[in-house]
């Protein structure tokens, strides 16, 4: 069924930016441009004095299925996904069992099918197990439809291992994904470490296991001339070597999260797990290199780490609680404040949500082009609201951002042309 | 005057005036435990919970003797640490124990802010005993009775702090304190055992023992877990020993009425010799006594009683 999105200030990054309508048919963007003419029987979406955006895609979230369903599900992330206005999301391997072979994969394509709400793209283990040991069959992940590979959270240590992977990947043009993190730099800690973690008496995470981690991996790109997309970038010295890189043509992309460019280490006071995740949070100082290497370019995407986590996990002691926060549901109105702040032109934080992270695993995603499939945010980038975790899609309620007073609204979500999140519907 | 706090956690968020308040205290309590019958009724009736997760002797049966010449009916609680892997969250454990109508919970946890997360969740009255390497306020508090009780005054005191101050919380509460009341606080280590900018907190870093030393009224020496040989931290205890011991030469060094202070329990021939450890200057028992005393008056301050 056609669904006409009538007077909306649609933008298209690189591609539009105005007053438009957008007509959508058979699952596709068929047409853009003001005065369309509309087939009969057409549902229209009043969009006025809203934004038309290409659906966010999400390069890493944590949908917890199969293994650790009490904490989210595929069904449940992909709700929570669609009302953050994300339509397509990347699965971390991370799950149990680990997606290292294609029936996980498999299974997982199925599940986000059955959902029937956001696009699930599953990234595939590196290593068997992610155990940082023995190759994946990455070929067959490749092949089951997974969009890129990491062993996320367990990082390969080992540099040799890693090269291959590198190398290996390069037959099937596969990004690369890593957590960067130094384990033995890192090994214990549970905070930034610096004088809050020093106060606070908490093992520390020093900034130098990120970036020691970055380096190597850059090098290793320079080497096999592999694709290589760094997950969550957080130090002020991440963001250097990034920028470095690709002023050498290097084939290296990068994210980083709402939390690491809004809050710092601060917010640990008070031995706040809900402000304990990994990457932990950083300085003033990293905060303002994060942000600006979202303004300059250096970092390609806004990617969330939705990391979902039970309430009874998050009670433990802050060394014993699990890290990760959810983030599905406040990346909008988190990057938005970036818009608000001056870093980002309105297009250009539309581009990191959506356009680039497509592009940086190769998704046929994040544009209204004619033929695209219709994947459509609508949103009120001025409506004010507060974060109430309780209210959350996702089974899990582990914010900081709880009690926030936030602007930017996602209004209505359309994946392949069908609408599957309104806000009007979620208030009522 | 009394304290206005539900729970004693820290001593970094306490005022000049509290701390003094709880020092007076404890001198009326030291008298009776001066006394033949070292027993007074202040708590009669009151419940204390020793909740210890961590193995300690000293401290617990401290706030053990201290309630019981309190006249509190005292109840130990160890629950194996494996109860914790098993996942019964902290304060699950501590609802049960209030449940039973504790008055006052002391608390000895491994993890840092596990003070802070029970005192938030129960209704008890909540004493720190040691989270992690976060504070051990009565050890800073009987620390900072012992140093007044050999006539020293804070304002301007030289106090050389010597050791692993990153893992200690001994040391975190004593420099939040010392710092607070007026005193120079030097921190000396080795760098692997010296916190990420520490410096922040008022104190001063050195890295050589002999230069910390000069003129300081107050040692106080940190122990060293000796487990800690083979994480890089230290190469060997016998270099250790060599460079950060405290020797009868080194004590030459400071001025000559200081006083060397260890928490305990001390590695003889380590961090501290044995004839300094057993000379005049020590004042290692008197803190053991007076923390007796100091915990008595917390555990008064802390019970509303007065």
């Amino acid at each position: 069924m056609a669904i006409h999105i009538a007077g909306g200030h649609v933008i298209d990054p690189g591609r539009f930016n105005g007053v438009a309508d957008v007509l959508i048919d058979e699952g596709r963007i068929v047409a853009v441009g003001p005065n369309l003419k509309v087939p009969a029987g057409a549902t229209k979406i009043d969009a006025k004095g809203r934004l038309v955006l290409p659906g966010f895609v999400d390069l890493h979230v944590h949908f917890r299925e199969p293994g650790f369903e009490y904490k989210e599900s595929i069904q449940s992330g992909a709700a929570a996904a669609v009302a953050g206005g994300f339509t397509s999301v990347c699965c971390m391997p991370n799950t149990n069992p680990a997606n290292d072979n294609q029936a996980i994969t498999e299974f997982m394509l199925e599940r986000g099918k059955a959902a029937g709400l956001a696009n699930v793209f599953p990234i595939g283990a590196i290593t068997k197990g992610l155990e940082g040991k023995e190759l994946a069959e990455i070929g067959d992940l490749r092949r089951a439809g997974c969009v890129a590979i990491s062993d996320d959270g367990k990082p390969v240590m080992n540099s040799l291992v890693m090269r291959r992977a590198m190398e290996y990947a390069l037959a099937f043009d596969v990004a690369v994904v890593d957590h960067c993190e130094d384990l033995h730099l890192a090994e214990g800690g549970c905070m930034n470490e610096g004088v809050v973690s020093t106060e606070l008496g908490l093992p520390g995470m020093p900034s130098a296991a990120e970036d020691v981690m970055v380096s190597r991996n850059i090098a290793l790109a320079e080497l096999t001339g592999a694709r290589l997309h760094l997950a969550h970038i957080s130090t002020e010295g991440s963001a250097r070597m990034v920028r470095e890189a690709k002023s050498r043509g290097l084939r290296v992309t990068a994210e980083a999260c709402p939390h690491h460019f809004t809050i710092t280490e601060e917010t640990v006071r008070g031995y706040n797990t809900y402000a304990k995740m990994n990457p932990p949070l950083r300085t003033e100082k990293d905060v303002q290199a994060i942000k600006e290497g979202l303004r300059d370019g250096t970092i390609d995407a806004i990617a969330t780490d939705h990391a979902p986590h039970a309430t009874q996990e998050k009670q433990l002691g802050f060394a014993e609680a699990p890290f990760g926060i959810v983030g599905l549901e406040t990346a909008l109105p988190l990057t938005l404040a970036l818009v608000e702040e001056g870093i980002l032109s309105l297009e250009s934080a539309v581009d990191k949500l959506s356009t680039a992270p497509a592009k940086v695993f190769g998704l046929a995603k994040g544009t209204l082009a004619i033929g695209a499939d219709a994947d459509v945010t609508i949103v009120d980038q001025h409506e004010q609201w507060e974060v109430d975790p309780a209210k959350f899609f996702s089974k899990s309620r582990n914010t900081p951002f709880a009690g926030w007073k936030v602007k930017g609204r996602v209004r209505t979500t359309i994946v392949s042309g069908r609408v599957v999140f309104e806000a009007s519907r979620a208030e009522g | 005057m009394s304290l206005k706090r539900k729970d004693l956690l820290s001593l970094a968020p306490l005022s000049v005036d509290e701390i003094k308040l709880i020092l007076e205290t404890a001198d009326s309590f030291k008298e009776v435990t001066g006394r033949e019958i070292k027993k007074v009724p202040a708590l009669r009736g009151r419940t204390v919970v020793n909740l210890f997760f961590e193995p300690s002797t000293r401290t617990r049966t401290s706030f053990e003797l201290a309630a019981k010449r309190l006249s509190a009916d005292v109840i130990n609680f160890s629950p194996s640490s494996s109860s914790v892997v098993k996942g019964e969250t902290l304060l699950d454990t501590a609802r049960n124990i209030e449940a039973m109508q504790a008055d006052i919970i002391v608390l000895r946890h491994p993890s840092a802010g596990a003070a802070q997360a029970l005192a938030r969740g129960v209704k008890s009255a909540v004493i720190n005993a040691g989270d992690g390497w976060h504070e051990h306020p009565t050890q800073g508090l009987l620390d900072l009775y012992t140093i007044r009780e050999r006539g020293l005054s804070f304002e301007g005191l030289k106090v050389a702090i010597v050791g692993d101050v990153a893992h200690s919380r001994v040391a975190r509460s004593n420099i939040y304190a010392l710092v607070k009341l007026g005193a120079e606080v030097r921190v000396v280590g080795p760098p692997t055992m010296i916190p990420a900018g520490v410096e922040k907190l008022g104190v001063r870093v050195y890295y050589h023992l002999d230069e910390a030393l000069r003129d300081v009224q107050v040692i106080m020496m940190l122990r060293l877990q000796l487990e800690r040989q083979g994480k890089a931290l230290f190469p060997t205890i016998r270099e250790y020993a060599r460079l950060y011991g405290l020797t009868s030469e080194r004590v030459k060094l400071a001025d000559p009425k200081v006083i060397v202070m260890h928490p305990g329990p001390i590695n003889r021939g380590v961090e501290i010799a044995p004839e300094v450890a057993d000379s005049l200057s020590s004042v290692i028992l008197d803190q053991v006594a007076n923390g007796v005393a100091v915990r008595m008056g917390i555990l008064y301050l802390m019970s509303g009683a007065n």
